[in-house]
Order: structure tokens, then sequence, then C-alpha cells
């Protein structure tokens, strides 16, 4: 029998090629491998595949991103950054998730991956002159697969979904991912994105940090719906929710993400629960909108600590595995103060350098009265 | 909240209604007219990013959330397409939105609301459908925020016909002009740049909305001069006077010309005033070529003041490169004082 027959108008796909809903909706709690006093949950859908050695990386790795945080807020406070958009609190869920990637796979961040991009082993002063505001950014993003940091909220999700569309068409089995926030999720161009991405299966992530706030406006003010993750179905993908403070579960749960879409079964959102510890950036008071009390119950689940914990437990953390990361976090400090304190002031003559690849008779002309006025002696 | 009530607390500033002269700041002008506006006219509501509990990214909303309420004063999930084209849908209901963008270079966000839908629906609706919407843009550079956070971005609003664009550089204007588009039945780009929220300067507060003196397409001569006319708005007018008054000492002397609106431009009160000097230079901190200076310098070429015209025409404006990080190179994308010193005073010794 028709479909019209049926008194249904016909459809455009048959309903078999059409998705069991209940897969791509979230569990009812956001994945969880590690209590905060370090206990394991062992999960079978979830493996952890990392040896000790691993494992006791991703607890460096967790500190050092904490120190050169702090490290940055500091060298604002100095006035050697323009401004920083700290990662304090979010450290397992960017290290647990970009530690999933393969090597040749992409990150495409927003302001505040300081943490992925320590993973992918991205300069931390390098990375840093964008706030210095010495150059632009002197951050090259083949380097280490790694994008530049975006600001505008969200306009990340459509190239990471462009890019893994690209990598398909070239046969090259690169997964990307992007990084946004709950207040980013708002915005079209993620939206976007996931339809795009959904309907050609690219091979994306969307890592969405939920820190509860965008600055000043919190979840509830961001969305109705149920949970961040519920969302993905109306895509076409799976919404995993995890615990973001839990960089085993952080890992874990994009490791199957990732793993599900270099095989070319489709994109993932993976909604990350968390808590921005720090100010929104440097300029921004918290307190006209969140409580000290707020603070201080999030301070409970700090990531780093329920990490040294698990490692403890598992006879995996020393006081010389303690003596060596403090050593290295001082030691790459340092290297961050001295990158930044060193770092050139920019010449006003390379300010047409980057504007097109070709240059123009426009630009000589421009080029010859920025020369005569700074000649001049004239403030420019 | 009644008018009277207050007449006795000394806080004017506090006091939305009190018409009493004051010495504010140019953000607290605006925000004084937004109070004025949402008391006199309850269909007046404001929406944007971080707009309540936070006062705005640069404070010019503290306080409304608690005197109005979150109905009227409505911090939106991010999108800035949702946030202009609900404004149009909600302007067309009969309603008067005020929508704040957090910096006005996420407008580009809201393109199609802004410029396909509100500055098209009167025409397009052959006048059954009136978009009386304002939109205030917190732009400009020099604060050190970078290519995607610094842009001057008017002459795109002023490219299209449909919407009206204004650029206030004073207190009194910022409070005027922002009241005028709110009486305007036409969709309104509110130009506000960021380093003037500061600037200090004397207030007469108006009581309603249909108070305020200042008509849109009207510009000022600040300066009154002999020797040469210099044009700028927002924040360059202020670099212009600055200039001109250095000049003076060197017997230069200078006539000012705040255009105050950018679209409609009124090319009328420049070309009167180049008739009598002769010279004209332009000046504002968006990149130069195709910017709203092309087009005052297009109507005085095409105009009567061309037969006194003693020296070419100059523009002082922003160098042709996004906002680059680097302080030094900041500075040396935007015009600065000293630049309109040197280029003025060049253009004053043009021998005739
Ligand atoms: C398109 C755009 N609109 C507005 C802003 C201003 N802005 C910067 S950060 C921010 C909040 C973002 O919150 P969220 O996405 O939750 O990320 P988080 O900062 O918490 O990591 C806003 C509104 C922007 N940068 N880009």
């Amino acid at each position: 029998m028709t479909d019209a027959a049926n008194g249904q108008v016909p459809a455009s796909t048959d309903a078999s090629d059409r998705p069991d809903p209940l897969d791509f909706l979230p569990p009812d709690e956001p994945v969880h491998l590690l209590d905060p006093d370090g206990t394991y949950h062992p999960d079978p859908d979830h493996p952890i595949d990392l040896d000790d050695a691993a494992l006791r990386e991703l607890y460096r790795l967790m500190m050092v991103t904490r120190k050169v945080d702090r490290e940055a807020i500091n060298l604002q406070r100095q006035g050697q950054l323009g401004v920083y958009a700290s990662c304090m609190g979010q450290e397992a869920a960017q290290i647990g998730s970009a530690y999933a990637l393969g090597p040749d796979d992409w990150i495409f961040p927003s302001y505040r991956e300081l943490g992925a991009a320590l993973v992918r082993q991205v300069d931390a002063a390098g990375f840093l002159h964008l706030y210095r505001g010495t150059w632009l950014s002197d951050h090259d993003p083949y380097k280490h697969n790694f994008g530049l940091m975006s600001i505008p909220i969200g306009t990340q999700a459509l190239h990471a979904t462009g890019f893994a569309m690209g990598a398909r068409l070239d046969g090259n089995p690169i997964v990307a991912m992007t990084y946004y926030g709950d207040g980013g999720t708002s915005e079209g161009d993620p939206h976007e994105a996931m339809t795009f991405a959904g309907v050609t299966k690219a091979p994306v992530i969307f890592f969405v940090q939920n820190n509860q706030y965008a600055i000043s406006v919190p979840l509830a003010k961001q969305t109705a719906a149920p949970t961040l993750a519920h969302k993905a179905i109306g895509y076409g993908m799976p919404g995993y929710r995890v615990d973001g403070n839990d960089v085993l579960a952080s890992y874990a749960v994009t490791r199957r993400a990732i793993d599900r879409a270099r095989e070319g079964v489709g994109p993932a959102f993976i909604e990350a629960m968390t808590y921005r510890m720090e100010a929104h950036t440097t300029s921004d008071d918290p307190s006209r909108y969140r409580t000290q009390e707020e603070l201080e119950e999030a301070a409970k689940t700090d990531p780093i600590v329920r990490m040294r914990n698990f490692l403890t437990k598992r006879d995996l953390y020393d006081s010389a595995l303690e003596d060596a990361i403090e050593e290295q976090t001082k030691q790459v400090a340092s290297e961050v103060r001295a990158g930044i304190y060193d770092a050139p002031h920019g010449d006003p003559m390379e300010l047409f350098d980057h504007v097109y690849l070709d240059a123009t008779n426009h630009f000589e002309d421009q080029v010859a009265q920025l020369r005569s006025e700074l000649s001049q002696g004239g403030e420019v | 909240m009644p008018a009277a009530d207050s007449t006795d607390t000394v806080d004017t500033i506090e006091d939305p209604v009190s018409t009493e002269v004051r010495t504010t700041t140019y953000a607290k002008a605006v925000a004084a007219a937004l109070r004025t506006a949402m008391h006199a006219d309850e269909r007046v509501f404001m929406a944007g990013e971080d707009i309540g509990i936070y006062g705005g990214a640069f404070g010019v909303t503290d306080g409304l959330l608690q005197e109005f309420g979150e109905e009227r004063i409505r911090d939106t999930p991010i999108s800035e397409d949702a946030i202009v084209g609900m404004a149009v849908g909600a302007a067309i209901t009969g309603t008067r939105p005020i929508v704040e963008m957090q910096f006005s270079d996420f407008v580009v966000n809201a393109m199609d609301p802004l410029v396909n839908q509100a500055a098209k629906l009167y025409f397009m609706y052959g006048g059954n459908v009136e978009v009386p919407m304002v939109l205030r843009l917190p732009g400009g550079g020099g604060t050190g925020a970078a290519a995607q956070h610094s842009q001057s971005l008017e002459a795109w609003f002023a490219h299209v016909p449909g919407l009206k664009v204004v650029a206030p550089s004073t207190v009194q204007d910022a409070h005027d002009l922002l009241l005028a588009a709110l009486v305007d039945p036409n969709p309104v780009v509110v130009v506000e740049h960021k380093l003037l929220y500061k600037q200090e300067g004397a207030l007469t507060p108006r009581a309603t909305p249909e108070d305020s003196p200042a008509v849109i397409g009207e510009a000022a001569v600040v300066r009154e001069g002999t020797d040469l006319t210099v044009v700028g708005y927002s924040l360059n007018t202020h670099k212009a006077l600055d200039a001109a008054e250095e000049l003076a000492a060197e017997g230069i002397d200078v006539e000012v010309v705040d255009l105050r609106t950018l679209r409609p431009l009124d090319t009328e009160t420049v070309i009167e005033s180049v008739c009598r000097t002769g010279k004209l230079l332009v000046t504002h901190e968006a990149p130069t070529a195709v910017g709203v200076g092309a087009e005052v310098v297009a109507a005085v070429a095409g105009s009567r003041a061309f037969d006194h015209l003693l020296a070419p025409i100059v523009r002082v404006c922003g160098r042709e490169n996004p906002m680059p990080y680097a302080p030094a190179l900041e500075a040396a994308t935007i015009p600065q004082t000293a630049d309109l010193v040197a280029a003025m005073r060049a253009l004053a010794a043009e021998d005739v």
C-alpha cells in the first residue's frame, strides 16, 4: 500500500533510513568514572585504554595548564597581556577530550582552550602573544593542527565542519573537533554547522564545555532544553553528556565519539559539565552575578584534585612525580614570562603585510604615506 | 515611578525624569535617555547580551534591570541574528525595541534582519508596516581589542536605503539623538564610540522623548572658523576640535562641522561652510575607502561649493587594514590628533 493510499503524504526518504531516536538521546546522568575521592568505576561502554604513563601524563598536563593559566592572569595584572580568558576548573574537560584525538586530527577552539592547546604541544608563550598584542598572532595552525583562537562566538564550529567535510572528500581519515561554550550553542553558526555535519556525516565532534555561564548569563537563560546534549537529536547525531571535571570520563566519551566519526558513522555532540572557576576574562567582575558560596561549592569538584586522588589510590602518585611536575611547571611558567616580556612590539611598517596576498597600488600609496608620517616623527 | 516624588532627593543623576542640568558621562547620558523613554512609554523595552544584572559590557544599562524588571530589560541567549530579528518582529507588532549589540562587530551576524528586513519592510509592504526600532552599536578602536572588537562599520548601514544612522559625539547629543531615534518611525542605528562612554559633559535631560530638540539629519557647526572646514563625527569630532585648538595658537582658524547624522546626511551645512572657507578636510576612524567621508566629499564636489574650493580636498581617515592588536600598530591605523594637526596645517598653507 502506498503512503497516499494510507492518507499520508509521500516521503522523500525511506523510513528505514531514519535513525532510531533513542540512539541519539543522552543518558540521564553524565558519564562519570571517577568520584571526587578518586574511586574509579569501570564502565564497559567507556573503557580506559591508557597505560600508567598516560594516566600520569593527563595529570601533568592539567597541572601545567593550571600553572600557565595562573601565570597568564598575573601577566595581565602586570599589564603584559591585554586580556586573558582563564580555563581554570575546565582542565579535565579540555585535556581529556583533546588527548583522545589522533596526531593528525584537528582542533578548532574558542578563546578559552589553553588546556587543549597544551595537549597539542602548542607553545604557551606564542599562544599568549595574541593577548599580548604584539602581533595579532604568531600561531601557526598547521604546526600542531590547532586553529586560531576564535573570538566571535561559535564561528569555529562551521570551520571544523567544513574542514571535516573537505578532509572526507580528500579521503583523509582525520577527525575535526571544535570547542565552544554553553552560550555558543545559542548562536546560529553552531546550529548550521550541526545541520551540515549531520547531513554529510562529516567526522566532526562538537565539544561544548557547559561551564554554567556565558559571561553573566546562566544556563537557564540560554536554553529551555532539558540538557544541551538533547539538542543533538535535532541534527541527527548523538548527544553525549559527560562529567567534565572527570578527566577519564572526558577522555573515554570523546574517544568513543571520535572512533565512531572516523569510521564514517557521523558527527557527535558532547556536553561536558564543568564550572568556570575564574572570571569570564580578566576584565570581568563575577561578583556581579554569582556568589562566593557558589564558587566555594564548585571548588569542591576540582578536576585536578580528583585525578591526584585517583593516581594516589593506584600508587601512581609519589613525591618523585610531585617534584618532577613542580619543577616542570615552574620551568614552563618562567618560559612563558620570558616569552611574553621579550615579545616584539610590532613594527607599523608591517601594517599592510597580511591584508592581501598580493600588493596593490593602493597599498603602495598608503605605505609611502605611513613612512613619511613616521619619518616626520609624528604620532601615528 | 512618578517624577515628582523624588524632587527632594539630591541624587539627580539617578532620577530618570529630573530635567536639572548636570555634568555627566556619555554613557550615563545614554542611560538617562533609555530611562526617560522607558518611563514615558510602556512599549519600550531593551534586548541584548548581558544587559541585565551585568549592566552591559560598558555599564550603560547598569541598574535598569532593577528599575524596569526582566520583561523590559531582556538578557537574551547569545544570537545577534535572533536579537535583531526579534526586534523587527516586535517593532511590527507595535512595541519599541531598543537593541544593544555587545560590540558593534557582532552586528555582522544580524545583517539579514537589519538590511534585508528592517530597512525594507516599510517599502515592501507599500507603507502598511513600520519598523520603529533602535539599534545601539558600541564600536571603534583605541581600546586594544583588535580586529574583531574594534570596527567602525557605520558606512555599511549608511549605504542601505531605509536605515537611518546617527553618530553622536557629545554627551547632550548622545541623549537627544537616542530620544529622537526612538520617536522616529524608521529603524535607526546609533553608532556609539566606546572611547566616548567615559567622556564628561553638560547634560540637560529631557522629560520625554518628544522633548528632544535633536533632529535626525542635522549637522552642527561646533566651532566657527574662516581658514578651512573640517568635517567629522563621533570620536573624531573631538580630535578635530583638539587639533583646531592647537592650530589656533598658530593663527590658523578652523571651522569644525559635526555631522551627527550619517544618513540622511546634512550636506547643506557642509557645503555652506566650504563656500565660506574654501577648503575641506574630512575625518573618521573607519577605513578611508568607500567610507562616509567619500559621500561628504562627493556632495561638496558636486555642489556650488566646487567653485569656492581653493585646494584639493583631504581625507584623514582610518588605514586600509584590519585593526591590529599591538598598541603601536593600532595607533598607526587610527587617525590621531597629531595627524589631523599636520594635515590641517598643510591644507591651511596650500597656496591659493
Ligand atoms: C558573535 C559574538 N557575540 C558576542 C560576543 C561577546 N561575548 C564574548 S564571550 C561571550 C560569552 C560566551 O559564553 P560561552 O559560549 O558560554 O563561553 P565561555 O565564555 O563561558 O567559555 C560573549 C557574549 C562575541 N565574542 N561574539
